[in-house]
């Protein structure tokens, strides 16, 4: 038998379709292969016997002919999803215990259409950070390495989900992006991440970050696997008032090859100062496949692009502050005793918040506080306006914007943590369209001069993700990445 | 602007996070940092810009006003720390 744990997400739905192996079978090597890498820390909870269980049911399902568009295949879950009686962490020792009565409507879509959970998955602490080392949990190590041996992160927040995917740990898994938490994980393993238009994914049931921001989005090993992943996780939800009530397209089906005379816009401002050069070699490389494929290039400005961070590290600290008001040692998780009520709450926060939501809840607060609210907040929701608007005139000349994904290669433990605006700056290229709510895309490119994977970005119309993915497919099949990460090189 | 010890105690206190007196110089130092980087923004004219108050170009939904969920106390008891009753339990408030 093939080796299960390499096969696509398609391939793999095929294969149960054609009886080649069962969903026991599939999940099974996938058990073995959450266990054989723990190491790498990439799950907070496995759950293998709830897998084999979903798993017998799919293949009840598949012997009848009923299977449906996810059945049998087995994924992994960012632990920031509410899963009904699944300890459910978000990464932080305030939700410790904490055993959802709810099941998120993102993952309850995937259960509809029978997929298999292998377990929560870990992340930045309530998805705050870019290298996924901010969880309670531990960091997670990327399955690449450098020449030197450091263990790399696999970015982040999204850093559990997307080691696992690189490392053959599960066919594929959920994500979730603020300011870049699918794509720029995605980039630094070598894989497929997809952030969908604001309003997309249903946010009912899972943790909050930045309401205005959040977005829930497939990470997988191909461009397809995204599309066939997306179709199952978007949809309109009437428990999400931010939910958008459009049909759900079948995004396969947009994987024609074909983007000739499409225009593919460039951003001036994102040649930013000191960019790597291979970064600049690798974005030279996706213009010339989607101009060879028969697209336009066009040059383009967006020309607030360099507010975009700042203008993130207001608005989502502030959203985070609200948002996080809610974990006080009353309702769910850590509790930390006091002699008041106050004390209590006081305690219980200061105990169960790491250093870094710590932080953004600090800066949140200090920016909505009396006084501050126009100076800081108004004045940031002002330039995304601008930042929004920028990118609507642009998509009036241009179909889809390609940009790199992340301004370097992954890093290595320890490295960029010596001041938190270091750190931020890893999402220089992800926030904007983040703060735009658009839709976008990292497809692997290629490696650097250290040999690690560098991505490149698509950003598309608002819910037009069918355009994004039919160039994603192009320059996917034109890049030809099969780089494997080093851990599994010998495997196959 | 610059946040001083005092004033990070203040917004630490509004966040109701303790933070020990020996750690308020260097997260004052931390913040000061972040201040410092999005200060930048003051630079862009917004003059008449609204602010965004919504990414996606649409209207609240409306619905039936009628109750749609309820009578599940024991599921939303379930996590609390402590409960009694059906209701959650917290130190005592009054004194």
């Amino acid at each position: 038998m093939t080796n299960l744990t390499h096969l696509t997400l398609a391939a793999a739905r095929d294969g149960l379709r054609a009886k080649a192996f069962t969903a026991v079978e599939l999940t099974e090597a996938h058990i073995r292969a959450v266990e054989a890498n723990r190491a790498l820390n990439a799950f907070i909870t496995e759950t293998p016997d709830r897998a084999l269980d979903m798993a017998r049911q799919s293949d009840a399902r598949l012997a009848k002919g009923e299977g449906g568009p996810m059945e049998g295949l087995p994924l992994a879950i960012k632990d920031l999803f509410c899963t009904k009686g699944v300890l459910t962490t978000a990464a932080s020792h305030i939700l410790d215990g904490f055993h959802p009565q709810y099941e998120s409507s993102v993952t309850a879509n995937l259960w509809r259409d029978g997929a298999v959970m292998l377990g929560k998955v870990n992340l930045d602490e309530f998805a705050m950070g870019s290298a996924n080392i901010t969880s309670y949990y531990g960091p997670v190590k990327s399955p690449w390495r450098r020449a030197d041996g450091k263990d790399l992160v696999p970015g982040g927040s999204s850093g559990g989900s997307a080691a696992a995917v690189a490392a053959r740990m599960a066919l594929a898994a959920t994500g979730t992006d603020t300011g870049g938490s699918i794509r720029q994980p995605a980039s630094f393993v070598g894989i497929v991440g997809l952030k969908p238009t604001y309003g997309r994914c249903s946010r009912w049931g899972t943790v909050a970050f930045a309401s205005s921001l959040d977005q829930a989005g497939p990470m997988t090993r191909t461009v397809r696997d995204a599309a066939i992943m997306l179709r199952s996780m978007a949809g309109f939800d009437p428990k999400d008032s931010t939910s958008v009530d459009t049909p759900v397209p079948d995004y396969e089906a947009a994987l024609t090859g074909d983007i000739r005379g499409l225009k593919v816009g460039i951003p001036r401002e994102y040649r930013v100062d000191g960019m790597p050069a291979e970064i600049e070699r690798v974005w030279q490389q996706g213009i010339d496949w989607l101009r060879q494929a028969g697209a336009e290039i066009v040059d383009i400005s967006l020309p607030h692009t360099k507010y975009a961070l700042p203008t993130y590290y207001i608005v989502a600290p502030a959203e985070c502050s609200s948002n996080l008001a809610r974990y006080d040692g009353v309702r769910f998780g850590l509790r930390v005793e006091g002699k008041s009520l106050n004390e209590m709450y006081e305690n219980t926060r200061a105990e169960g918040f790491g250093a870094e939501v710590r932080r953004r809840i600090l800066i949140g607060t200090y920016v909505l506080s009396a006084g501050y609210y126009d100076a800081y907040y108004k004045k940031a929701q002002q330039i995304r306006s601008l930042i929004a608007r920028d990118f609507a005139e642009a998509h009036k000349q241009v179909d889809i914007i390609l940009t790199p994904t992340a301004p370097s290669t992954a890093f290595a433990v320890g490295e960029n943590d010596d001041d938190p605006v270091k750190m931020y700056l890893n999402d220089v290229f992800t926030v904007p369209a983040s703060l735009a709510g658009l839709p976008g895309i990292s497809v692997p490119a290629g490696l650097g001069e250290d040999g690690l994977p560098l991505g490149l970005q698509l950003i598309g119309r608002p819910f037009d993700e069918e355009t994004m993915i039919r160039v994603a497919g192009v320059m996917e099949a034109a890049a030809g990445f099969t780089a494997l990460p080093h851990l599994l090189r010998g495997e196959v | 602007m610059s946040l001083d010890k005092a004033t990070v105690a203040r917004i630490a206190h509004l966040a109701r996070i303790k933070v020990p007196e020996g750690e308020l110089d260097h997260l004052a130092g931390e913040l000061n940092t972040i201040l410092h980087f999005v200060e930048q923004l003051n630079e862009v004219d917004t003059q008449g810009v609204p602010p965004m108050t919504s990414v996606v170009a649409m209207g609240l939904r409306r619905r039936e006003d009628a109750v749609t969920d309820g009578g599940q106390v024991e599921a939303v008891v379930a996590n609390a720390p402590n409960h009694v009753a059906g209701f959650f339990a917290v130190p005592k408030v009054v004194e």
